[in-house]
């Protein structure tokens, strides 16, 4: 078990500069969700039109593996369908299972796949995934 | 008291942890389990398994004499009068909303006061929350000091005439403070009111006396103070149990049954429905000898020397908060390391083989007046040395320099 397999410098610069941190205009569709285990939080705010997702940003409190993968995944699913974004969201879950994945032009979230060695942390790079899970819903009964 | 000595009795402490020997600083989430605790269960399992209270035979004889025997050895390890008075439950939680459910929702009503703190575990918090919107009483707090601590002064200006129960923890399993639970327990009685004592931080650190307390119910779990998982008892005074209702209903409860009435044992058998958990307190039994044998002064004092080297060798770490009083607070130190996040400690620290708690340990209104979203915490026991600490001191540094790094 080696840290810098968790912590790649990557990983630290997402966290240490997070990518759309903040909050989108009215009309967004927002997310909340905490991770009661541990007490991590957050807010995902979506602008989806024509089934794409135009923006995402979040704002929430977490340690660097839960707030990186926020950044991440925010930058991957903009400029994609929801069903593309879905479809990211069942990779980054086979990437937590250890799988290999590929995310096409979005290399840097492969950079996660150290977790699944630290089973304890899986929940805390889930967590901003969960809640774009819940955005593609709430933005499919809304179309 | 030898630590270095008592550490050998625990078998899971003699492993490596990612290659190097663990230091295992959880215990005020649970503490590990003696040889001999194992050894009674074990023992229990391959002699006397047998239902209680039922079997005519010899097994049955032996397990509702063991299962007993514990509720005996409990009673003198805590000083209630009778073993009437203590009840097994599956800890502290259900405990607790055993006295919730059947004493508080009887006797609170429209415009009655319940009275507990900010510090409150969520077990000793949300069961006042879910009383006080049955019957419309309302739940109020005794205000914190800066450092975390209560004064008797506002327990004496929040407990009132219309205040009806008080429930407060002895020990704060994030604060480490020990709350004046005596003179609360005197302020509410005063008023009329009942007071429970959640002893689910304190029973395994220190000698206990309900007598002495004077409370009215006292509750504890045994996972905490090497038992197993899944035993705990409920203290109550007699006369209290004895105008409660049962909560859960069925097997070796009942008295009489017919098609559509019924009665109940007596104390304390008409609050332990079903099958009870034997083997747990068999457990329970033989770490009460365990640790009545080491002696709880013994352990006390250790824990206290002890924290007193871990506060003054962690202060000296740059950027550590550290929360609750410095002073007159139980073995357990919380803290934050500058802007590294509590579960990236840990993650470190797990490395390291050192195992320690990171995130609001079941307490969120207390971490938002602390003003963070989650904590790291070290809590001790009397297997853990001053080595212990000097590893964790040194992996903490080694995290800050990690982390320095890789934050900037």
């Amino acid at each position: 078990m080696q840290l810098d397999d968790l912590y790649r410098r990557v990983i630290m610069d997402h966290y240490k500069n997070p990518r759309n941190r903040g909050q989108l205009e009215d009309g967004a569709v927002t997310i909340e969700l905490n991770n009661p285990t541990c007490g991590d939080k957050i807010q995902l705010q979506m602008q989806v039109e024509d089934n794409i997702v135009k923006a995402a940003k979040f704002v929430g409190e977490g340690c660097s593996i839960s707030l990186s993968s926020a950044s991440m995944m925010t930058e991957a699913v903009k400029g994609h369908t929801l069903d593309e974004a879905l479809e990211m969201a069942e990779k980054f879950s086979s990437l937590m299972k250890g799988e290999e994945v590929d995310f096409g032009d979005y290399e840097d979230l492969e950079a996660l796949s150290g977790v699944n060695k630290f089973p304890a942390r899986i929940k805390c790079a889930t967590l901003a995934w969960n809640a774009l899970r819940k955005g593609i819903e709430q933005s499919e009964h809304k179309s | 008291m030898n630590s270095s000595q008592i550490r050998e009795l625990f078998p899971i402490l003699q492993q490596e942890i990612n290659g190097h020997p663990l230091v295992y600083l959880d215990s005020a989430a649970t503490s590990q389990k003696p040889e001999s605790v194992i050894h009674a269960v074990k023992r229990y399992y391959e002699w006397d398994n047998a239902n209680v209270h039922r079997g005519v035979h010899t097994l049955g004889s032996r397990a509702t004499d063991a299962y007993e025997g514990a509720r005996e050895k409990l009673q003198k390890f805590i000083n209630a009068r009778s073993t009437q008075e203590i009840i097994f439950t599956r800890g502290t939680t259900t405990a607790i909303n055993l006295v919730a459910s059947s004493y508080a929702r009887a006797v609170c009503g429209e415009g009655d006061e319940i009275v507990i703190t900010p510090m409150e575990h969520h077990s000793n918090l949300i069961p006042w929350q879910q009383v006080a919107k049955a019957t419309g009483a309302v739940l109020k707090y005794i205000p914190l000091q800066p450092d975390g601590s209560i004064t008797i002064a506002d327990a004496e200006a929040t407990i009132t005439e219309r205040t009806k129960f008080v429930s407060v923890m002895y020990v704060s399993n994030v604060l480490g403070v020990v709350n004046p639970v005596k003179e609360i327990a005197a302020i509410a009685h005063r008023h009329g009111a009942k007071m429970l004592v959640d002893g689910a931080q304190s029973t395994p650190h220190m000698k206990i006396d309900v007598q002495d307390l004077d409370c009215d119910f006292y509750t504890l779990s045994g996972h905490k103070m090497c038992a197993p998982t899944g035993i705990g008892a409920l203290y109550g005074k007699k006369v209290l149990l004895e105008g409660m209702e049962p909560i859960e209903f069925g097997g070796e409860m009942i008295d009489h049954v017919d098609l559509y009435n019924s009665t109940w044992k007596e104390l304390p058998w008409k609050f332990e429905g079903g099958t009870p958990i034997i083997a747990g307190a068999v457990g329970l039994g033989a770490a009460i000898d365990f640790l009545q044998e080491i002696g709880l002064h013994n352990i006390d004092a250790h824990e206290k020397q002890l924290t007193a080297y871990a506060m003054d060798r962690m202060s000296g770490i740059p950027d550590i908060s550290i929360y609750g009083p410095r002073d007159n607070r139980a073995g357990l130190i919380t803290f934050n390391l500058g802007d590294v996040h509590p579960h990236d400690v840990a993650t470190v620290l797990d490395t390291e083989g050192i195992a320690i708690r990171a995130g609001h340990h079941c307490c969120q209104p207390l971490m938002r007046w602390l003003e963070v979203s989650a904590t790291a915490r070290a809590s001790f026991y009397l297997y853990n040395t001053e080595q212990d600490v000097d590893r964790l001191v040194e992996a903490l540094l080694k995290t800050k320099e990690y982390f320095g790094h890789a934050i900037g």
